[in-house]
């Protein structure tokens, strides 16, 4: 008989090697689905994870890999710090569109004087913008309490609001022929986020995101914050008799991740996007969820699977394109992804054992 | 520096194109939808048109599409890689597809692109649209007729010129029947969302609303009505036919296979040229389906009356006296409005209340 036992402690090889195992069980139960589509699953395979690297137009694919990771790394190193210290922002997709409403709003009042203050300017706005909106349910679990799960959350849909109401009235491109959305950004020298080495994909916000990989890794082994943030997570009360004070880390954690989110939303709103539309956000904040915890918290990690999860997207366009599979078996071997992690992520905590039980 | 790099990353990619078309002679001509081709509304009948253009030319063709783009730099990246991959055409099947559109046709001249609802061209991007305010005007005519409550809600999509002129065009008929209307308006900010169509449906339901117009992709508001009971529903951009007799009464169909058959044919003889095209009733993009046994005989006759009117170019349903909501003239007795207002319409006609959001 088989059954599970526990570990005395999370297992490490474990710990590493889970990903890896879920992205080889993704792949077998992913293609074993393509091939019930009536599709070559190994052509499949190799479309989604090896075409953007190496194929005929990886020239194009590998920087575009770089523009579309860079907002899912960047805001996943900010909520992995909270999360370890078990405080959950869910509502980085709320504070990535108010960083770019701040972001775009700042760039837009300079227009259309150039000067190199203004992307600066933008930048200061558009972490700003983050941090205030994640600060609503940082005070609020502070002073009151609440559940800082369901207040984040539940402040995307108000910043979706805003974010509709700047694109249609404030912000609105005056001569956009009564459409709405903003001016591009992109196309206003000052304020465009441009690859900084052209084609390369590399904008700010993408070095931002490796910077933020550092520094993240520095912070959580050698600075006393990690320590603290760690000491947190495994034992709240042990944090508190240790000389953690809960109320500040809950707003040094929130504050940091929604400044991060707030950057990403400006990064993009003045690069890649350019404009600031009423679909400007398309789940950034909600997928990084998913890549800190495919990162396992970890900020090397959270770039890997940043990449990867890029990877998962633009390969699975490139298998739309070539394969003709439909859109949802792509997103069926996205969602297998995380759940084949979730699943084999109890080997960590968990060992098999045969046999019975020994009787104490 | 942006115009250099385009032209260095053109060429670059110029170069990669031209081999990739070498390998065959079949012209490939690429979709991409704003929502799931089942959506069975706006994108479902962009599908139809690409299958219709596949069964025209059979080998001659090959067609590609990508479902569920986002609007912006996703867009993009996928236009650009379908260009990269050797289409010789390209057609982009929302409006929000607009600023990546124009930004792929720069850096892909050779390619034919084609954008739906949009309103800048160049010398590789066509825009074509359909005139379904004046299927709106027929379904006003059935809806004023038909409504008991006077009270006719509306789900509009964005509020964008399009959507403005459908709502207008549906009260003008409809308050034309019936003087005692009221529309009320709710702005779900999606094409396609089942989930917040559904609950904009039960909102206007709730509010009193026996008749709910749609300028949203999905079937939930017709299965909202259904529910709903004594609630009449028009299709959108498909017949919804699953929906009939009732709470579907009739639809404004887009049929997009005759245009797209056509300008494939002109990529293959090479007689394609830029253009903008804005085709209605008379041209069959915009079909009325079928009236059912739901509406009144004499309704019926009435709607189907106005159709041809239109379809004749007999009527135009901006035909003036009209103003506008905050009461300053716009058409004169006898004036019709021009294509340039239309298509920059962001004002409600005098009778409709609330405001567009700005």
């Amino acid at each position: 008989m088989i059954r599970l036992e526990r570990r005395p402690e999370p297992s490490r090889a474990w710990t590493v090697a889970t990903p890896f195992v879920a992205v080889a069980l993704t792949m077998v139960a992913g293609g074993l689905m393509f091939a019930l589509l009536g599709k070559d699953p190994v052509e499949a395979i190799r479309t989604i994870f090896w075409d953007p690297l190496f194929g005929d137009f990886a020239s194009y694919s590998r920087p575009q890999l770089l523009v579309k990771a860079g907002p899912l790394i960047l805001i996943a190193i900010g909520l992995s710090l909270g999360f370890r210290a078990g405080i959950w922002n869910i509502g980085a997709e709320g504070q990535y569109i108010l960083g770019a409403i701040f972001a775009a709003a700042t760039g837009l009042a300079f227009y259309p004087a150039e000067s190199w203050l203004v992307f600066p300017a933008m930048i200061l706005a558009g972490a700003l913008g983050g941090i205030l909106w994640a600060m609503i349910p940082a005070l609020l679990k502070v002073r009151f309490g609440t559940n800082e799960v369901l207040v984040s959350l539940m402040l995307v849909y108000v910043a979706e609001a805003l974010l509709a109401s700047m694109a249609l009235g404030l912000l609105r491109n005056p001569e956009g022929m009564g459409f709405p959305g903003s001016r591009n950004l992109a196309q206003y020298p000052s304020a465009a986020n441009l690859d900084l080495i052209p084609g390369t994909g590399l904008h700010w916000g993408v070095a931002l995101a490796l910077i933020a990989v550092i520094v993240g890794q520095v912070v959580m082994t050698r600075h006393q914050l990690g320590f603290r943030v760690r000491l947190a997570g495994q034992s709240p009360r042990a944090a508190v008799f240790g000389g953690v004070n809960p109320g500040w880390l809950i707003v040094v954690c929130m504050g940091i991740s929604g400044g991060l989110a707030g950057l990403a939303g400006m990064f993009e709103v003045a690069g890649p996007a350019g404009r600031l539309g009423i679909d400007f956000n398309v789940g950034y904040g909600f997928t990084a969820i998913i890549v800190a915890f495919l990162g396992r918290l970890n900020p090397i990690g959270i770039l890997l699977a940043g990449l990867l999860m890029a990877l998962t997207y633009i390969g699975g366009e490139l298998a739309q394109l070539q394969m003709n599979l439909p859109l949802a078996a792509i997103q069926m071997f996205q969602g297998m992804l995380l759940f084949f992690l979730l699943a084999v992520d109890v080997l960590t905590a968990f060992r098999f054992r045969m046999g019975r039980r020994a009787v104490a | 520096m942006t115009f250099k790099t385009v032209l260095l990353g053109a060429t670059a990619a110029m170069g990669l194109a031209t081999g990739a078309m070498a390998q065959d002679d079949k012209t490939k001509v690429g979709f991409i939808y704003v929502g799931p081709i089942g959506d069975l509304g706006w994108s479902y009948q962009h599908d139809q048109g690409r299958l219709a253009v596949e069964e025209e030319f059979g080998d001659r063709v090959e067609t590609v599409y990508v479902e569920s783009v986002p609007e912006g730099p996703d867009a993009e990246r996928v236009l650009t890689q379908m260009a990269l991959q050797g289409a010789d055409m390209i057609f982009t099947t929302s409006f929000g597809f607009m600023e990546a559109t124009m930004n792929a046709a720069q850096k892909f001249p050779d390619v034919k692109f084609e954008h739906a609802t949009g309103y800048q061209r160049a010398d590789n991007v066509s825009t074509y649209s359909a005139r379904f305010y004046e299927g709106r005007a027929v379904q006003g005519l059935i809806a004023g007729e038909m409504t008991e409550s006077n009270i006719i809600g509306y789900i509009g999509s964005y509020p964008i010129p399009e959507v403005i002129r459908g709502i207008n065009a549906a009260y003008l008929q409809a308050k034309k029947v019936n003087p005692e209307v009221e529309f009320r308006v709710v702005w779900a900010y999606t094409w396609f969302d089942p989930a917040k169509e559904a609950e904009a449906a039960k909102a206007l339901i709730d509010a009193g609303a026996d008749v709910i117009l749609q300028h949203t992709d999905s079937t939930a508001p017709q299965a909202a009505a259904q529910e709903a009971g004594d609630v009449i529903t028009f299709g959108q951009a498909s017949d919804m036919f699953d929906y009939a007799p009732k709470p579907r009464v009739s639809s404004i169909i887009d049929n997009w296979n005759q245009y797209y058959i056509d300008r494939v044919g002109a990529v293959m003889d090479g007689s394609w040229e830029s253009q903008d095209v804005w085709g209605g009733i008379d041209s069959g993009m915009v079909e009325i389906g079928e009236i059912t046994e739901a509406v009144p005989a004499e309704v019926k006759e009435a709607a189907l009356e106005l159709k041809d009117k239109i379809a004749a170019g007999e009527l135009h349903p901006f035909t003036g006296p009209i103003n506008k909501q905050d009461g300053s003239a716009w058409l004169a007795e006898g004036e019709t409005a021009d294509d340039e207002t239309l298509a920059g319409m962001n004002f409600y006609v005098e009778g409709i209340k609330g405001e567009i959001p700005q």
